[in-house]
């Protein structure tokens, strides 16, 4: 299968800091990929080396078989990008937004006209086409956008954080526009730090972590190779007391994090029986999931 | 890298959609734009012109509004594109992140650059010309030879255009445009022969006026309002070109290292 985007080796530092150190990508043609990580992991900078937007310090990187950033312009004309802070142009319509756009891949105004209607449509944004961008909503320009950046039909769209400051209905939205991109045969590279979009969207997943990549593979791949199956959380004012007593006994690993006690076991019914028993504690249990994959291999005290 | 930042422009021409999207939000506030093109440097130069023009039975050779109405010519055209460079580009650039959203595109950094550049100049032609049509009309300049100050317009646009591009890029805020214009563009305007001429000013003013691209413009002007050939304009030209490819080259290195994050 041929790599869609493809990086060995990518190398950047700012000021002395590696920002991203000695990482390795190999994305397929068809292929959801989510990139993971804390902010500060590197995430946005990968992104602009493999655009060829930022040069990286060693390292090679293809997009499309195209090296870049040599011929990144070749490479572009086949890319949509939908960046993390909007920069619509807040002069123009909706539809003024697409037409202008267009034209910076070259594309003829009668080109992009003939296919404003079908984006307006994937963007459910038919009835805004003479709207001003800043009488939008926050969903509305998110979706705008990325319709934006479908403007030249991209075989590869890039998305960082697509999804952020949304409300869930447009976050639920915007979903299913990304499901419908994959399932037409484009390859999607977004960044996330939502778990549950990157275990809804994506076919595979890298973590990445102080510029590295620390596990990749599907979701699942993910989960099953890093943590417990089943997971309980336990709280209430005495749940870190109860935890020094008795969690080492009941789960193979366990992590206290405020008043709420994260019990990783294998089977979770001799734990569940013993809470059951106590009155003061309250309990979830639930199959473990990417956020727990996540904190475990990330950390869970505060960055930046 | 350095070698990248260093780099020589590659002119190509994907300018022309940054340029038509600048076009395209100018001609939806067109009416305002060009009120304020033509208020302010008409104010000045009729109050200025009447109003001191009656002390001054001719200044140059010339009745003193035909004097001003060069000089407001070349100083009004610095504005336009002073101001569209840093104000107009820092927004582009900074606040609403056209500049972004242009570079994810197959576009690069230098035809952005251009783009602003051109823009600028687009705006001081615009300006220039609007200046222009109220001296022809008011009958302050009869010569033929004052239609080549349509082209210097744009000359003196690109010229202001490129040199500000270096503030636009060094600019943490808008607050730092404050020192250009208060320590770069207003003493040109009082040295530069605008308002009297140059050799009016102390020996060393003179050398200094005769640094800055402003007096360059004027020594073209003023002849070609009046119908001459202008002495040295070889020279003259030479500088403002020389300003203009100097500040494009500083510009676009400055922008690559700011952008390059």
């Amino acid at each position: 299968m041929s790599a869609v985007i493809e990086a060995s080796g990518l190398q950047k530092s700012y000021a002395g800091q590696r920002v991203v150190d000695g990482l390795n990508l190999s994305i397929r043609k068809g292929e959801c990929f989510g990139l993971l990580g804390p902010n500060g992991a590197g995430k946005t900078t990968t992104l602009r080396m493999l655009l060829g937007l930022t040069e990286p310090d060693a390292g090679d990187a293809r997009l499309l078989g195209l090296p870049v950033p040599q011929a990144a312009r070749e490479a572009r004309i086949r890319v949509g990008v939908v960046p993390q802070m909007d920069n619509l142009d807040p002069d123009f319509s909706v539809a003024e937004n697409l037409l202008v756009y267009g034209r910076y891949f070259g594309l003829r105004d009668s080109e992009v006209e003939a296919r404003i209607p079908a984006l307006l449509e994937f963007a459910s944004l038919t009835n805004k086409r003479d709207a001003k961008v800043p009488t939008l909503s926050g969903g509305m320009k998110r979706r705008l956008t990325l319709a934006r950046a479908l403007v030249n039909d991209p075989d590869v769209i890039f998305l960082d954080e697509p999804t952020t400051g949304l409300d869930p209905q447009a976050r639920h939205l915007i979903w299913q526009r990304l499901r419908e991109l994959t399932s037409q045969g484009k390859t999607l590279l977004l960044t996330t730090h939502f778990m549950d979009e990157a275990e809804r969207l994506c076919h595979r997943l890298a973590v990445m972590d102080n510029g590295r990549l620390i596990s990749q593979g599907t979701p699942r791949e993910l989960i099953d190779r890093n943590i417990e199956p089943q997971v309980v959380e336990v709280f209430g004012e005495r749940a870190a007391a109860w935890a020094a007593a008795h969690a080492a006994q009941y789960s193979q690993r366990f992590e206290v994090s405020g008043e709420t006690v994260f019990c990783y076991v294998q089977e979770a019914q001799p734990l569940v029986a013993h809470l059951q028993a106590q009155a003061d504690l309250r309990y979830l249990h639930r199959p473990a999931n990417l956020e727990d994959v996540f904190l475990k291999l990330t950390g869970r005290e505060m960055r930046e | 890298m350095s070698n990248r930042i260093y780099a020589l422009p590659r002119l190509s021409l994907r300018f022309y959609p940054i340029w038509q999207r600048h076009w395209l939000v100018w001609k939806k506030v067109a009416a305002a734009s060009i009120m304020g093109h033509l208020a302010d440097p008409v104010i000045y130069m009729l109050g200025l012109g009447y109003g001191l023009g009656s002390f001054l039975p001719e200044m140059g050779g010339m009745s003193y509004m035909a004097f001003l109405a060069a000089g407001t010519v070349c100083y009004s055209t610095m504005n336009s594109a002073s101001f569209e460079a840093l104000y107009s580009g820092f927004a582009r650039m900074h606040e609403q992140r056209t500049w972004e959203a242009i570079l994810n595109t197959p576009i690069s950094l230098e035809d952005v650059v251009l783009s602003e550049i051109l823009w600028a100049a687009t705006k001081s032609l615009m300006s220039g010309v609007a200046v222009l049509a109220v001296i022809w009309v008011l009958g302050l300049s009869h010569a033929l030879m004052s239609l080549w100050m349509i082209p210097l317009a744009l000359l003196i646009g690109l010229t202001f255009a490129s040199v500000g591009l270096i503030m636009t890029a060094l600019a943490p805020a808008y607050d730092f445009f404050m020192y250009y214009f208060t320590l770069v563009i207003t003493p040109m305007m009082m040295l530069c022969g605008v308002f009297f001429p140059v050799a009016k000013l102390p020996d060393t003013l003179q050398i200094v006026a005769g640094i800055l691209p402003l007096t360059h413009a004027v020594d073209l002007a003023r002849p070609l309002m009046s119908g001459e050939v202008p002495p040295q304009f070889a020279l003259h030209i030479g500088v403002l070109l020389g300003y203009t490819f100097l500040g494009f080259y500083v510009s676009l290195v400055l922008f690559r290292r700011r952008l390059a994050k």
